[in-house]
């Protein structure tokens, strides 16, 4: 029998949601109309709702959180209970359009093979996530010396579901490693309303969240 | 630190007030019967004329393609909503929490359709009906029946109701194996299909319990080899074969929470072989008034029947009895459903999804374990209304 897939401790996601929604508009760009979309990870299924509503897609959710799931089947949206990685599994190459990945990585156990098994799946992978070599998150290390807690990082150390920190040039290393497509790259920083601006100069220094797009190769 | 985000409304609640009842309901039956009705059975045998019973709720609309057809599980039958309205005490039917006007399975815009199964005892041939050919019950000369067989019926059903295509097909437990047999035997019928705490096999350990469920029939003197005149049933087999079914229907921790070891008399120990825990009052009163509904022989054909579904044995493998599937599924299981555990969903969810169908899939928390689909008190309506709601948008784009 194999494991029942529970998540290691009650997280109060809605204090991640400022962060988890505010590359939503950037990531609806990148879905071309009526594109079959699979939402790793979907939460609630803010995201995908807006991409039915915006951009007419064909969508498929999953989440291991059982209310999370209950919520998107209620809203009448296409969503499994499952671990992300085993979902995977069961697709076939190139089954979907595109792949989200909004905020997921950084908590999942094996996010190389998450990645690997995504872009098998999906001809574009999108992927999002907190920059931890972002100024204040630095800053918070080099003077206070304790673990940064910001908006895009909103929990303490000993609550927080990420199990990985990752910078922008660490996720442009393993692109480079791997020999993937990055389409896009974008890069923001939350203002004080929680509003997102662009950041293009010193991403890496400058902004608080990335997003990368990246591409089946084409053989 | 990040503020509070309000989150998206989801689906309007219906306040208590809002709630408005069935008009009261009436069971209704036909009869196939005459050259071309027979009904072919898996087992080799020929039925006819058969009879079926079943009730309707809401209203056909002019495109006929808004019906959902609910199937019902070992002990249910066709009153799956509302009032007879013949007496005071009455219950209502047997999913009234899902079926009915602003319900999940919203009666103001779905016309349901549920029908007493091929072989049950509440007015569809069965056991316990009279044999043409003997003038007496069938009995054990009844043939073997199968899931596909119910499925079967139901399609001539829907043919005489004048309905070409099904918006959605939904039932629990043995009613999830009729709506998975119904999306992979017409395919081109079902828009929809939600089996929910179900299996596409019946593990051993079940077979197990049922088995010994059927000993227990037919272990009782009054059974008499299946030739029981009916008001005298083998009464005492078939209180215990519930029993023994209706503990599997629980989980631990719903027993611990409704009974605890609570005493009947509410002191203590009083040293008797009789009832003296609440939990054995408890099946005994299951059992009795099992044995008031339900017919001994008809227990043991359609406990067969459940033993006899595999779908991996009969289409070599799981998906490949899914491959001509066509319609979206909603699988739900719960978490304390430990005779159809959850895991076999997820087998379920996996084989559908190897063949590139739509599948959803919830696997609820609840501590009512199996029975948890027939009881409120989660959030199985929301997300079968959501579905539901999805499919009928499908279909009008």
């Amino acid at each position: 029998m194999k494991a029942q897939y529970v998540l290691p401790h009650q997280v109060d996601w809605s204090r991640s949601l400022p962060r988890d929604r505010a590359l939503d508009p950037s990531i609806v760009n990148l879905v071309p109309h009526r594109a079959k979309v699979l939402d790793l990870g979907c939460g609630n299924g803010d995201l995908l709702l807006r991409l039915k509503a915006e951009r007419g897609v064909d969508e498929r959710g999953v989440e291991l959180e059982p209310s999370a799931v209950a919520e998107c089947l209620s809203r009448g949206l296409s969503v499994i209970q499952a671990d992300l990685e085993e979902s995977l599994l069961d697709l076939r190459e190139e089954s979907f359009d595109v792949v989200v990945l909004n905020q997921v990585l950084l908590a999942t156990a094996r996010p190389l093979q998450l990645l690997t098994e995504a872009l098998r799946v999906g001809r574009r992978v999108l992927v999002s996530f907190p920059n931890f070599a972002y100024w204040r998150i630095r800053s918070q290390i080099l003077f206070r010396g304790r673990m940064p807690v910001t908006l895009t990082l909103p929990y303490l150390w000993y609550e927080t579901p990420n199990i990985r920190s990752a910078s922008v040039k660490d996720f442009r290393a393993l692109c480079e490693i791997k020999q993937w497509d990055v389409h896009t790259e974008l890069f923001v920083n939350l203002d004080r309303l929680e509003r997102p601006r662009p950041i293009t100069l010193w991403p890496n220094l400058r902004a608080s969240l990335a997003l990368f797009a990246l591409e089946r190769k084409t053989r | 630190m990040s503020q509070l985000v309000k989150r998206p409304e989801t689906l309007p609640k219906i306040q208590p007030s809002e709630v408005r009842r069935l008009e009261p309901v009436r069971a209704h039956t036909v009869t196939f019967e005459g050259p071309g009705e027979t009904l072919h059975l898996e087992s080799g045998q020929t039925l006819n004329p058969v009879t079926v019973t079943y009730e309707t709720y809401g209203r056909l609309n002019e495109q006929r393609d808004n019906a959902v057809l609910v199937c019902h599980a070992l002990s249910g039958d066709a009153h799956a909503a509302g009032y007879y309205g013949l007496e005071k005490d009455e219950k209502p039917g047997w999913w009234d929490t899902l079926i009915g006007p602003g319900k999940s399975l919203d009666t103001d815009k779905y016309f349901v359709i549920c029908s007493n199964f091929l072989g049950g005892c509440k007015g569809t041939t069965g056991p316990s009906s009279i044999d043409p050919a003997t003038g007496k019950p069938f009995g054990l000369d009844f043939p073997f029946y199968t899931v596909k067989d119910m499925v079967q019926l139901q399609r001539r059903l829907l043919k005489y109701l004048g309905i070409p295509r099904l918006l959605a097909v939904i039932g629990g437990s043995l009613g999830g194996m009729q709506a998975l047999q119904w999306a992979i035997s017409f395919p081109e019928m079902v828009r929809g299909a939600i089996p929910i705490a179900t299996t596409a096999r019946l593990s051993p350990q079940a077979i197990a319990f049922n088995e010994v469920g059927r000993q227990a029939i037919m272990s009782d003197p009054a059974w008499n080899d299946g030739n029981y005149p009916l008001d005298a049933q083998p009464e005492r087999g078939l209180r215990l074969a519930r029993m023994i079914g209706h503990i599997t229907y629980l989980s631990e921790q719903s027993m611990l929470r409704k009974f605890s070891r609570r005493y009947i008399n509410g002191k203590g120990r009083s040293f008797c072989l009789t009832k003296d825990f609440q939990v054995e009052s408890y099946l005994h009163h299951q059992g009795s008034s099992f044995v008031r509904r339900f017919d001994a022989n008809t227990y043991l054909y359609i406990t067969r029947a459940m033993d006899y579904f595999d779908l991996e044995a009969a289409y070599g493998r799981l998906s490949t009895a899914f491959s001509g599937c066509r319609c979206p599924f909603l699988v739900i299981s719960f978490t304390t459903d430990w005779l159809f555990p959850s895991e076999q969903s997820r087998e379920l969810v996996q084989a559908l999804r190897r063949v590139g169908l739509d599948v959803s899939y919830c696997n609820i928390e609840s501590d009512q374990g199996h029975d948890a689909f027939l009881l409120p008190g989660h959030r199985m309506g929301d997300v079968v209304a959501g579905f539901l709601d999805r499919l009928t948008r499908m279909a009008s784009s």
